[in-house]
């Protein structure tokens, strides 16, 4: 009985107790999420050329941030800095496109899938070799004092964080809906070959595609770098995108986004307010158990989409 | 053609005998030499922690093999195995490297405590002595049980109970710590656990309030903990925290506006990589240190000198000078120490990790023989015995000032009444639970 009040009536009354604490939990899990959402972006765009699950998103965040601050660290300013790493990313795109999926063409998903799991560590491997292994502090002035609203401690960092999101996902969805490029997308996702047989330039698709996931992990790196140094451990940023992918719809951008959002709320309030029930530090496996319960009643995520086959 | 043919076999006989030559000469060397395997992480994850204290074991043995010819004459052999700090990489590191050398491998530096974990029986059976400094099973301390396991100069549960002390020292006497809110941020795995029982004795004798707070790995997002934390306000943060989340957790204690000279790392979350993503905002963070920092040590002066000829900046790129560099050359100087003790009882040669278990554990390090080392600071006189594994379990706190930690108290008692007991009542289920042997360490010479 005691048990049964301490998870169903008691995280309620606290809740109802100190609201401000409980808005500040919502506030904080929605700045998570789209922190999350950041990353999320980039396996998205990339599942929506290929249908392929991009497992090398998280080291390309890593390698992004990583030749970011090599090249601060080598003198270049953040304003010189940032588009040499997005010339870089772009220069990746097109090997990979070149070297890699080229060869790959009309191969099994899991082909594809299996070859980004190479890549991860291709990734890894080149950005401890070039730049080293220390934790390196990133700054490129992006503001990070806290403030407070009507007793709740916000952060100028989160906010900013959210503002960019949100430009993020306005230009990739004009840039995916509205381009002739993000139409034939959806093309190439879906046939290789029939995409090619009506004339879509599928290498071209992949390298733009895979610019722009690398722009994201450029965006995401500088994010998440900003709060924790860069150290290799970036790259397992991943494993909070994935609950999220499956929670929004993996070819969806605003899935992402939305994702993002309850899967920070939810992780945020189940860790605070059941999480010591059980000893705490639940919310790495929460949001699995968020995305999981989704799953069951919509397996292809809330906005992704439903893929019906005939025989 | 004939004569060509001659030739080619004169040329190929002195060949061969020439190689044959410098083949015995080097498996003659090979026999005179001291190997020790150096199992380190220059990548992965926590390669930013693994690669100074690497740098730092790898150079104080170059010094001692420029500078005095290797421990009493005997050149000093060793290698590196990458473990990534994965424990299954160390475990075949440790198959690989144990029987290296002359008389094999003779003394092992595990470097994680999942590693340790998994060599201490191993290590009992090949009797080979590991050297778990500053992590590790905290039990080892007591030698009746773990004959082949040392983890001085300090464990675990002696550096939270210093953390105590210390709290109680800034609060004006240990009897102002009752009614006080003591918060323990960790990693949540076995190695953030430790400190708990040693925090929770002591909460029931001096009466402050302990609040838990785990932190699941790796730690890159820890914004609900910090949330619980800044409701609960503890008056004092303890934080066992590894990698990356030690990065986050400073940045996280800034964002909150908790007060930094309130906030103490466990000695693996004191080091320059730890403060530095925050900076000077990171000003007033302590931490735990069981070896000097800084680069005011002779033994230093003689790496700048006979391993980096006399080139500062070289060193210093290697991580000379820095808390986990410093901590490096100590385990090594610890180690060599020991060897060098063995050689008092089995003589200047090629030693097996038998003959060095025993200069582990007869091991003395005075203030004079420190001060021979150019250690004197650098850590404190020791000495291990059959029963005691672990030292005197003295550490000391450091403080980052924006820049560089300095050590802002004198060495800490811990507190032996509670720590010992514990220690010892650890090993004792141990040894029931493996059906080890107590030694009676009244008995041993």
């Amino acid at each position: 009985m005691d048990a049964l009040y301490h998870v169903l009536i008691s995280p309620f009354v606290d809740m109802a107790t100190q609201p401000v604490f409980f808005a500040e939990v919502v506030i904080g899990g929605l700045m998570a999420g789209v922190m999350y959402a950041l990353v999320a972006l980039g396996f998205a765009v990339i599942f929506k050329a290929s249908g392929v699950v991009n497992f090398a998103q998280g080291a390309m965040v890593l390698f992004a941030a990583l030749t970011l601050v090599g090249f601060m660290e080598h003198g270049l300013p953040s304003w010189a800095a940032i588009p040499m790493t997005i010339v870089v990313m772009i220069a990746l795109a097109y090997a990979i496109e070149r070297v890699i999926l080229r060869h790959l063409v009309n191969q099994p998903h899991i082909v594809l899938f299996m070859t980004t799991i190479g890549l991860a560590f291709v990734f890894e491997g080149l950005g401890e070799l070039i730049w080293g292994s220390n934790v390196k502090a990133l700054d490129i002035g992006i503001p990070d004092q806290p403030f407070f609203v009507g007793g709740m401690l916000l952060n100028q960092f989160e906010i900013f964080a959210a503002v960019t999101a949100a430009i993020l996902v306005t230009l990739l969805v004009i840039f995916l809906q509205k381009t002739a490029i993000g139409r034939a997308l959806r093309a190439v996702a879906d046939d290789h070959q029939a995409a090619q047989s009506v004339g879509i330039p599928l290498q071209t698709i992949w390298v733009v595609v895979w610019s722009v996931a690398g722009f994201i992990a450029l965006v995401a790196g500088v994010m998440w770098g900003a709060q924790s140094g860069v150290q290799f451990s970036l790259s397992l940023i991943a494993f909070k995108a994935l609950p999220v992918l499956i929670l929004g719809g993996f070819n969806s951008i605003p899935g992402a986004i939305v994702g993002g959002l309850i899967i920070g709320v939810g992780e945020k309030v189940a860790e605070i307010y059941w999480g010591p029930i059980i000893g705490g530090a639940i919310e790495n496996w929460f949001a699995y158990v968020l995305a999981m319960v989704f799953l069951m009643f919509r397996p292809q995520g809330l906005f992704g989409e439903k893929i019906i086959e005939r025989v | 053609m004939k004569r060509t043919g001659k030739l080619a076999l004169g040329v190929l006989t002195a060949a061969a005998i020439a190689v044959g030559g410098v083949a015995a000469e080097k498996a003659a060397a090979a026999d005179e030499e001291i190997f020790i395997p150096l199992t380190v992480y220059r990548t992965g994850p926590y390669a930013p922690n693994g690669i100074p204290i690497a740098n730092g074991w790898r150079d104080y043995l170059k010094l001692l093999n420029a500078r005095d010819g290797g421990i009493n004459g005997v050149k000093i052999a060793y290698e590196e195995c990458e473990t990534r700090y994965d424990t299954k990489l160390g475990v075949e590191c440790y198959e690989k490297l144990k029987n290296k050398g002359a008389k094999g491998a003779v003394v092992f530096n595990p470097l994680s405590t999942g590693i340790s974990y998994q060599l201490i029986p191993k290590a009992r059976v090949d009797e080979i002595p590991l050297h778990t400094m500053g992590y590790g099973r905290t039990a080892a301390a007591d030698g009746s049980v773990f004959k082949w396991t040392f983890n001085f100069p300090a464990t675990y549960w002696s550096q939270a109970a210093a953390f105590i002390r210390h709290i109680g020292n800034v609060e004006g006497g240990l009897e102002n710590l009752d009614g006080k809110h003591i918060g323990l941020i960790y990693h949540n795995s076995p190695y953030g656990k430790e400190p708990i029982p040693t925090l929770e004795t002591l909460s029931e004798q001096h009466g402050y309030e302990l609040t838990t707070y785990p932190v699941d790995h790796p730690g890159q997002e820890q914004s609900a903990t910090w949330l619980q934390i800044r409701r609960d306000r503890p008056d004092w943060l303890i934080m066992w925290g590894w990698g990356v989340m030690n990065q986050v957790a400073i940045k996280e204690a800034i964002n909150i506006r908790y007060p930094m000279d309130h906030f103490i790392g466990v000695w693996w979350a004191g080091s320059e990589q730890d403060v530095e993503p925050a900076g000077a905002a990171a000003k007033g963070y302590k931490a735990g240190n069981f070896n000097g920092v800084g680069t005011d040590f002779a033994v230093l002066d003689d790496i700048v000198e006979h391993v980096y000829g006399g080139d500062m900046e070289a060193a210093k790129e290697e991580g000379l000078g820095t808390v986990l560099y410093n901590r490096g050359v100590a385990n090594m100087l610890y180690d060599t120490e020991a060897i060098r003790t063995a050689m008092g009882k089995y003589g200047d040669k090629a030693l097996s990790g038998k003959e060095v278990r025993w200069g582990l554990e007869n091991l003395e390090l005075t203030e004079a023989r420190l001060e021979e080392l150019g250690a004197t600071g650098l850590v404190l006189p020791t000495r291990i015995s059959c029963a005691n594994h672990e030292g005197e379990g003295q550490i000391f706190v450091q403080q980052w000032d924006g820049e560089q930690w300095s050590k802002v108290t004198d060495w800490l008692e811990p507190f032996h009444d509670v720590v010992r007991p514990k220690v010892e009542a650890a090993a004792k289920t141990y040894a029931e639970e493996n059906g080890l042997p107590v030694r009676d360490c009244s008995q041993e010479g």
